[in-house]
């Protein structure tokens, strides 16, 4: 999706600023201010909002919001959440991208569109298909009923609707990456003699490392953060189903505003470390491309 | 891999690798979702029809359809003057304005829906000052509008942002040389080039907003027929154990997403393709 690592060039504004390649400096001022002025609207204001009423009742109120029962079994559900659904949806995003860039076979244009399908598809209804696979009147349901195991309204089904909403992340990362990185260092290695997994170690990983780790740390931030597809399979059973997001809106619909945007701050500091990740991997990125670019000018 | 007369086979793992993405890609994704097509077949057509032609659902669909146009044109013009300011200009706090652009990705949509639900109710830092002007955002249509907005920032930006960085300036200059005043060389030059990319970031936006949920039930208000979006009512029929009308709705939805993802997939080919030439 955006978001790729491809973003940011050195640009060359500076050559353009005067002459005919410029336009006149009131059109540039005015278009600055609108760009600044929708952004500060749309993305800056939310943003100060969420910090001033998590501080607004105080320190006290902040933290005693956060160290709460229901918050902490909130936090803990969310990391184990996203403990089981991150590593799953890495080692499938890499054999996805290893299958899909390195070798040919019919079909594969297809193979690349579903696994974009969890993304298009609206939360809810990620929800609602594990409900009709797990739920009591699901496919499984009697059998699952049969043998006392609980899927849906329960964690189980939370780590399914969440590893489908995730699903692509790591793998839409890596493809477009290995794709542009060809396959002759791997050639070259198999000619020596290196085995599979020592290609993966020593040629593959250090390659694709910086693109997997934007990869991981989106597909986290969503894991952590998903509020859809988690609602409707979750039950919202207090202390034992709840997320960090559904404990947010139940504490924001009984208007304990403060303790809602306090834990809903730390989501905001998750989102904030994404944004650095995703800052500094374009950046070494951009390094790199530099550093290739001026070694093959010599 | 016993054929090693095609070059791309010597390469080891690709029954390994491909049988384990099927294997995954089938468990996890493609049989879950075909349970809506299946549960949809177990209605007949004319209790399907009479399921998403009632009045409270035509009502939800075309809220959905409405607002998601909206807030994607919306990102259309402001997303394209973002991405142009941020590739030609420099002005202070660019790098942070360019950074802050993928918020929408990284931030939970409740995180989005509460504060803009904060910011925009009346008594809100932005609600007051519009309250006088007798325009309310909470609660309303328009309020769904800004979540949509919200949420859909980053994808026209970031699709038009790198077309912008490597488009040859050398066209602009003959252009120019040739004595084409500035905005005919934007008009006839640029902004030809720029549109594939636009029309991508729109729909990607569209397809986003129209799916949507967090953002949205906070300062939708969620009255029906009026504020009530087709992701709501189906969550609603979820909680009524209306399971057939929750699944009927939401299979014109899938419907209505794999037609777009379609075309963005066509269009991206497109423009692969286009490069590809060039």
């Amino acid at each position: 999706m955006a978001g790729s690592v491809s973003a940011n060039y050195v640009s060359a504004t500076a050559a353009a600023r005067t002459g005919p390649l410029a336009e006149p400096a009131w059109v540039r001022r005015t278009l600055i201010a609108v760009a600044v002025i929708f952004l500060a609207l749309l993305l800056i204001l939310p943003l100060v909002t969420v910090f001033y009423y998590a501080f607004k009742e105080g320190v006290r109120v902040y933290f005693a919001a956060l160290s709460e029962p229901d918050a902490l079994s909130a936090v803990r559900l969310t990391l184990l959440t996203a403990a089981i659904v991150v590593p799953a949806n890495t080692l499938f995003g890499i054999a996805a991208a290893w299958a899909i860039t390195k070798f040919r076979f019919p079909g594969k244009n297809v193979l690349t569109t579903l696994i974009d399908l969890p993304f298009a598809i609206s939360p809810v209804i990620a929800g609602l298909i594990f409900i009709l696979v797990f739920g009591a009147r699901g496919w499984f349901g009697p059998w699952l009923t049969e043998h006392d195991i609980k899927i849906v309204f329960a964690v189980p089904g939370i780590v399914l609707a969440t590893a489908f909403v995730t699903f692509p992340f790591v793998a839409r990362e890596l493809i477009p990456l290995m794709q542009a990185q060809g396959t002759q260092e791997e050639e070259a290695a198999t000619t020596l003699g290196a085995r599979g997994w020592t290609i993966f170690w020593r040629i593959v990983l250090p390659n694709i490392k910086w693109g997997l780790l934007y990869g991981i740390i989106l597909c986290n931030a969503r894991a952590m953060g998903e509020f859809g597809a988690v609602s409707v399979v979750s039950g919202h059973i207090r202390g034992v189903t709840n997320t960090i997001p559904l404990h947010v809106q139940i504490v924001y619909n009984e208007y304990k505003f403060a303790a809602a945007f306090a834990v809903a701050s730390l989501l905001m500091l998750l989102a904030f470390a994404t944004l650095a990740v995703k800052s500094f991997v374009e950046w070494k990125y951009a390094r790199g491309l530099a550093m290739k670019e001026s070694g093959e000018s010599i | 891999m016993a054929k090693g007369s095609k070059k791309r086979n010597i390469l080891p793992g690709f029954g390994l690798s491909l049988g384990y993405t099927m294997l995954y890609l089938g468990l996890l994704v493609l049989i879950p979702l075909s349970s809506v097509f299946f549960k949809s077949f177990e209605l007949s057509f004319g209790e399907f029809w009479q399921i998403i032609s009632n009045e409270r659902v035509v009502a939800s669909y075309r809220l959905s359809f409405a607002t998601s146009l909206i807030a994607a044109l919306i990102n259309a013009v402001f997303g394209l003057a973002v991405a142009w300011v941020l590739v030609r200009y420099r002005f202070p706090g660019k790098r942070l304005l360019d950074a802050l652009v993928d918020l929408p990705f990284a931030l939970p949509t409740a995180v989005a829906g509460i504060a803009l639900t904060q910011l925009y109710s009346p008594k809100g830092w932005i609600g007051s000052l519009l309250e006088p002007l007798h325009i309310k955002v909470a609660y309303t249509p328009l309020g769904i509008i800004v979540a949509l907005t919200f949420i859909g920032i980053p994808f026209v930006v970031r699709t038009v942002q790198p077309v912008l960085q490597e488009l040859d300036r050398e066209i602009e200059e003959a252009a120019a040389s040739l004595g084409a005043r500035r905005l005919r060389v934007f008009v006839q030059v640029i902004f030809p080039e720029l549109l594939p990319a636009l029309i991508t970031g729109f729909a990607l936006a569209f397809a986003r907003a129209i799916g949507e949920y967090g953002s949205v039930v906070f300062i939708s208000g969620n009255m029906p027929m009026k504020t009530e979006i087709a992701p709501l009512l189906i969550m609603t029929r979820l909680e009524q154990f209306d399971y057939p009308g929750a699944t009927a709705i939401a299979l014109v939805m899938l419907i209505i997403s794999f037609v777009l993802l379609l075309f963005i997939n066509y269009l991206q080919w497109r423009s692969g393709r286009r490069t590809a030439a060039a």
